[in-house]
């Protein structure tokens, strides 16, 4: 059993991540990684809302009329989603700025909704929960590889600090602008899936 | 699945209704005064940005900042005769919502720097020297770059001419190219530059290029390069904001009142 619960936990990380694999939340993956403290705050404020939706929508799986249940699951995540939001605003005003709508987006995370429904409504509140922070973590994984790189080729820093001297500066790194926008992320993501899919090649789908 | 009558389904959305909005309700209300906080914060760092008295990507602390906004005043004014309001309670002017209001702004003439409304009134920030007297104007300017509206503002000398600093606080601009309003290499360019020509119009620019020292070519200020219409944008937003439809007669009463 113990074991059983690791995997709820870790599996999403890399044997079914919701980015890589299933291809869920891609939208936010893009728009949030130019820079790692964004994407740290953004992964926290996942982390939240997933563990969080997917408890609550357990605990009340048996009551919950079918005819209603995703706009009932669509409630509970949106009101978890504002919360989150009026912490960041409170505590981290700068990085939600930055982060400004993608906090609001989360609602309409793939992820979130997608394990709602497809683990939550049938399984108990605690393995829920597992499950829940376990993809939050698959998804944070990706997102945080990303801005490492973005950040780190883009701009030649790392949580803001200077890592590569910039060539305007007088050092002598040329900053890749195209890391900064979207299509950047695009190509890191998809080397990543590349190389998920070169050590595990059970996640090939078949031609 | 069991299936669920009418009344109890009405009934079970009602309740999770209820207790999503008692969650949600209680942090906006818990949270609002450090949101509130926050902003004001925020809006006096750009301010003391501009006027270069906080360095760019300084990180001050709240109290900090308050203690340098002590030697600032804020005033609302009135765009048109440039009159100082001093019964407009400045902490509770908004200019942007100014903006929006039909009976609170007004269509400007067809302008370069597309700017649709000005609100009749706007806000300024005197910053005060030690000896009392008026050191630096702090203007906010706003206008359209490439992508969407630049907002930010201007720190003029006493002398309604000298460009003391300007700073972005919010924009579209692309990263790299555009987005290097933010540079604080560029941003040193501005101080000592001249906001004005001889006859008080308008004169300082973004050019193509490299323009020369603040002292040998005072109306003039390095382009963005791969950014001209950015830079063009900036230019276009100055010159509007300087003249009549601006801060222009509000700029003349305060030279006026100082001789």
């Amino acid at each position: 059993m113990a074991d059983k619960k690791s995997q709820i936990l870790l599996d999403p990380l890399f044997n079914n991540n919701p980015i890589a694999l299933q291809v869920l939340g891609i939208c936010s993956a893009l728009a949030v990684t130019t820079k790692l403290e964004t994407s740290v705050v953004m992964c926290g404020a996942v982390i939240f809302v997933l563990a969080g939706s997917n408890f609550s929508v357990s605990l009340i799986r048996n009551h919950i009329p079918p005819s209603i249940r995703i706009i009932v699951q669509l409630t509970i995540i949106a009101s978890l989603v504002i919360v989150a939001d009026q912490f960041l605003q409170a505590y981290f005003y700068d990085v939600s700025k930055q982060l400004s709508v993608f906090v609001g987006l989360i609602i309409t995370n793939c992820i979130v909704m997608g394990r709602a429904e497809a683990y939550a409504m049938q399984n108990n509140p605690f393995t829920s929960l597992l499950d829940g922070v376990g993809n939050a973590l698959g998804y944070s994984v990706i997102l945080l590889g990303t801005a490492f790189l973005r950040e780190l080729l883009g701009a030649g820093k790392l949580f803001g600090v200077q890592v590569l001297p910039l060539y305007t500066d007088g050092g002598w790194y040329n900053p890749n602008g195209l890391m900064l926008l979207s299509p950047g992320a695009f190509f890191i993501i998809g080397f990543f899936i590349w190389a998920l899919r070169v050590w595990k090649p059970e996640q090939v789908e078949e031609e | 699945m069991q299936q669920h009558s009418v009344k109890y389904t009405l009934l079970f959305s009602a309740a999770v209704c209820g207790v999503c909005a008692v969650f949600v309700s209680a942090a906006a209300v818990t949270l609002a005064d450090r949101q509130d906080a926050n902003e004001v914060l925020e809006k006096r760092r750009n301010v003391l940005q501009a006027a270069g008295l906080v360095k760019p990507g300084e990180k001050l602390a709240a109290a900090e900042i308050e203690t340098a906004f002590e030697s600032v005043e804020a005033v609302v004014i009135d765009l048109e005769t440039g009159e100082e309001l001093p019964d407009v309670d400045p902490t509770a002017f908004d200019q942007q919502k100014a903006k929006k209001d039909p009976a609170a702004s007004h269509a400007p003439p067809e302008n370069l720097s597309r700017i649709q409304r000005v609100p009749d009134r706007a806000l300024v920030y005197k910053v005060k020297g030690d000896a009392g007297g008026v050191d630096m104007l702090v203007l906010p300017i706003e206008g359209y770059g490439l992508w969407g509206t630049l907002y930010g503002f201007l720190a003029l000398g006493a002398d309604t001419r000298t460009i003391e600093g300007i700073t972005y606080y919010s924009h579209k601009e692309t990263p790299g190219l555009g987005g290097e309003v933010d540079n604080p290499s560029w941003k040193a360019l501005w101080p000592g530059r001249f906001a004005y020509d001889d006859d008080w119009q308008p004169k300082v620019e973004v050019v193509k290029g490299r323009a020369g020292k603040p002292e040998e070519d005072p109306y003039r200020v390095d382009g963005l390069s791969g950014a001209t219409i950015t830079s063009r944008g900036v230019t276009n937003m100055l010159r509007f904001w300087l003249g009549p439809q601006g801060f222009g007669p509000y700029l003349e009463k305060f030279r006026e009142g100082q001789t």
